[in-house]
């Protein structure tokens, strides 16, 4: 046993120092297209090679809805000289309409400890492990204050993954019910937020909003480590919200 | 059986199959694909189940995969076998009419083919007559009898509202000991564990029987992919199943290969094996974490799960994408790393390699740990072949079938390599091979990446109708992937057979009769995946 204890010291510090600081490792984040400036042929181009639609097309080039991109990078591998541009980025969380309406002071309460309760509604396995790498050394998010419950009742913050299956949408509803109030709901992943490849269909919701109140979405196939703790980080006010579509749009439209 | 060992059993090799066979059934007519390597059986209801147990029990062929199939006004059943010793392939095929729903089981002596039948009933509504469990299996009580969502008149897009239902599901207990209760596991349990279900029926300490309930996360690929193009049916096959993604596409590549009489450069050969072995590295590693971690071992726990990180960023570094979504198509690859990447990849893998060896020597002088594994969820050598087990799972309990090296598809022709096989069939010994498996994977990647080949990574596909099935060794075990296309290049069926979906059908057989204490244990050890299973 005191060989662990001697081995765990060796190891040393490996956390990073996200989100006092960037932290921009290589292979942190698989990184996700943006808007970008193209001509019109290419913008036509590149949209209709987006299987999900998440490609929209607008005058000066194309914008990104991130509610549907699963980045299978099409848009931006073998497609010619003119791509789109790709940023490395992970701060992904979005607030919800539903949780800028709710107006809870949730920082006040919970800024200093959060307990989380993990459900899977469906989720492939990569967001499960994405989300399960938060508690290995390089992420630790207890140094945060941020603890994962097995227990509903315990829970302040429910973490959903998948499109909602058929068999998982009356669980969903109990684990949410179970949870007290004040409490806020963290959809991460693409089918957590539209259905994503899966959904919607007949045996899938289209994201958890089918099915209870979301108050955070965290885009991503899967959202890497950071873009899930940003998301958590924005649940409790702790950080700044990103977009779920790029601003070119909101613009042209 | 009997006779068979008394007598010499025939040579039974897939290139005899069309002699042997019209001489035991005149009603079977054989037809040989000598380029595929597979001898089509025409079979008839009734000759179905004397074919597949003559398969099985005496020709020592394995059970692939059941793929039914509403074709032309027809059911179309393939049942799909592989002999180990002659590296071929027997399609049992039966057609009947529609109107015609009740086919002979054959899961009684093929246990393999249990869940493929009460699957395929649930599904289809075909019944297996003589199979002892038949009904509620993927679709739960709320699912109203009689509708079976994988017929082609049944609307996949449309969301299909039986909410309204109110029913309650009430588990059917054996166990009639004074003092005997019911312990429910799940769906919802655990910090971060994939929703399934388990009925513990205990009197105390011993867990006297359990009864798993999958299909929570039943997602219906195989449903909403037919009528979809094949671009976007690759993203659900790799996406069905996060933590083995690759392995997916490429068995889903290797069908639309098989089909279209494609041949994959010799680069993006050497490469995709590459992947898959990185893949299969941070799979295993992944999994001894999770065993660490179900044991309360909280450094080496610390460790895995560092090493897993490292593993997912290289993956990133070499791949642009931590879980490899998006690097395959059929016909090769979608990126063409070059030099420098690929002697990262070389560099890191070592030196990785170096650490999880680390790792397995502390944990095979930690006492206290090992105690926990040893002689805990046994499944014996029967049991592998009654159930027809695949994988690391297998491999513990002296079942050595590994598609890598049976059928050398891919750049595993070029590389040698054992494959490890242990006999105790407890945790240890799953534990073990997990760790001979990771460490052979990373030396598998040097040896390709030793001499990667020069030229272009993919070759264009020229798409045709038809069948075709692509099968790969998966980080879990063998995949087996069904794919028909129409003339459109629509897809009409997908059928996905998976590891975890026969692995997790001998769970039980694992677990029952060790103590509670056990159960997180031994489900960390068989590492399975539902998400793979239910699909």
């Amino acid at each position: 046993m005191f060989n662990w204890f001697y081995t765990g010291l060796k190891a040393g510090i490996r956390t990073t120092p996200y989100p006092k600081k960037a932290d921009m490792a290589p292979g942190i984040s698989p990184g996700r297209p943006r808007a970008t400036r193209l001509d019109a042929q290419v913008a036509e181009a590149l949209t209709m090679r987006c299987p999900t639609g998440a490609l929209i097309k607008h005058q000066g080039g194309v914008d990104v809805d991130y509610r549907h991109c699963v980045h299978c990078a099409r848009c931006r591998r073998n497609t010619g000289t003119q791509v789109m541009d790709w940023s490395q980025d992970y701060d992904w969380g979005v607030l919800s309409a539903h949780a800028e309406r709710a107006g809870h002071r949730f920082r006040d309460i919970f800024g200093r400890s959060l307990h989380i309760r993990f459900l899977d509604a469906g989720a492939c396995g990569a967001c499960m492990s994405e989300a399960r790498q938060l508690n290995n050394p390089y992420y630790n998010i207890h140094r945060l204050g941020f603890f994962i419950t097995p227990t509903p009742r315990d829970a302040d913050i429910l973490l959903v993954a998948g499109p909602v299956t058929d068999a998982m949408r009356i669980p969903l509803q109990k684990t949410y019910a179970a949870m007290p109030e004040p409490k806020r709901v963290v959809a991460m992943g693409v089918c957590a937020l539209s259905g994503g490849v899966f959904g919607p269909s007949f045996i899938s919701a289209g994201g958890v909003a089918d099915v209870i109140p979301v108050d955070v979405l965290v885009p991503g196939c899967p959202p890497p480590p950071l873009a899930i703790l940003h998301g958590l980080l924005l649940a409790v006010e702790r950080t700044m919200p990103s977009r779920l579509t790029t601003h070119a749009a909101e613009t042209e439209a | 059986m009997a006779a068979a060992s008394v007598m010499q059993p025939p040579a039974a090799a897939w290139q005899e199959l069309h002699r042997i066979c019209p001489v035991r059934w005149p009603k079977v007519s054989v037809r040989t694909d000598h380029t595929r390597h597979i001898a089509h059986l025409m079979v008839t209801p009734a000759t179905v189940r004397p074919v597949c147990l003559w398969l099985f029990g005496e020709a020592g062929y394995h059970f692939a995969t059941l793929v039914a199939e509403e074709f032309d006004g027809t059911w179309h059943l393939t049942y799909v076998f592989y002999d180990p010793a002659s590296h071929g392939w027997a399609y049992v095929e039966l057609r009947q009419p529609l109107a015609q729903t009740s086919v002979i089981s054959i899961g009684d002596t093929v246990h393999a083919a249990d869940w493929h039948e009460r699957e395929t009933e649930d599904l289809f509504g075909l019944r297996f007559e003589g199979h002892p469990k038949l009904g509620e299996f993927v679709l739960h009580e709320n699912w109203p009898e009689g509708i079976n969502p994988m017929r082609k008149q049944f609307d996949a897009r449309a969301p299909f509202a039986h909410h309204q239902q109110k029913t309650v599901w009430e588990p059917p207990t054996i166990v009639e000991a004074p003092g005997a209760f019911i312990m429910p596991i799940g769906p919802v349990y655990s910090d971060f564990a994939e929703s399934a279900h388990f009925v513990i029926e205990t009197t105390g300490e011993d867990m006297l029987r359990v009864l798993p309930r999958f299909f929570y996360k039943y997602r219906g690929v195989e449903k909403i992919a037919e009528g979809q193009t094949t671009e976007r049916v690759l993203l659900l096959a790799e996406r069905f199943s996060g933590s083995s993604a690759f392995a997916h596409g490429f068995a889903f590549c290797r069908a639309m290969e098989s089909l279209c009489e494609t041949g994959v450069p010799p680069r993006a050969r050497v490469l995709r094996s590459v992947f898959a072995e990185l893949e299969r590295l941070r799979h295993h590693v992944a999994v001894i974490a999770g065993i660490c971690a179900s044991t309360g071992l909280a450094v080496a726990q610390a460790q895995g799960a560092s090493l897993e990180e490292d593993l997912l960023r290289l993956t990133a570094q070499v791949c642009g994408h931590r879980y490899l979504f998006g690097v395959l198509k059929p016909g090769g690859l979608t990126l063409a790393p070059d030099a420098r990447c690929l002697d990262l990849l070389r560099e890191r893998a070592h030196a990785l390699n170096l650490r999880l060896e680390k790792l397995y020597a502390g944990l095979r002088y930690s006492s206290s740990f090992l105690d926990r594994l040893e002689d805990v969820g046994l499944i014996r050598a029967e049991v592998v072949k009654a159930f027809g087990l695949v994988g690391p799972v297998a491999r513990a309990s002296g079942g050595a079938a590994d598609l890598r090296k049976l059928f050398r598809y891919g750049a595993y022709e070029q590389v040698d390599f054992a494959v490890p096989t242990e006999t105790q069939g407890d945790g240890y010994a799953r534990l073990r091979i997990l760790f001979q498996e990771a460490a052979q994977s990373a030396a598998i990647i040097e040896r390709l990446l030793d001499d990667v080949p020069d030229g272009p990574v993919c070759a264009e596909v020229i798409p045709r109708a038809g069948a075709a099935l692509g099968f790969a060794e998966a980080p879990l075990g063998a995949t087996f992937h069904w794919l028909r296309l129409d003339a459109a290049e629509r897809v009409q069926r997908y059928r996905i057979s998976t590891p975890s979906f026969r692995n997790w059908h001998a769970f039980r057989v694992a677990v029952e009769h060790f103590s509670f204490q056990d159960f997180p244990i031994v489900l960390a050890t068989f590492g399975l995946s539902n998400a793979e299973c239910d699909r």
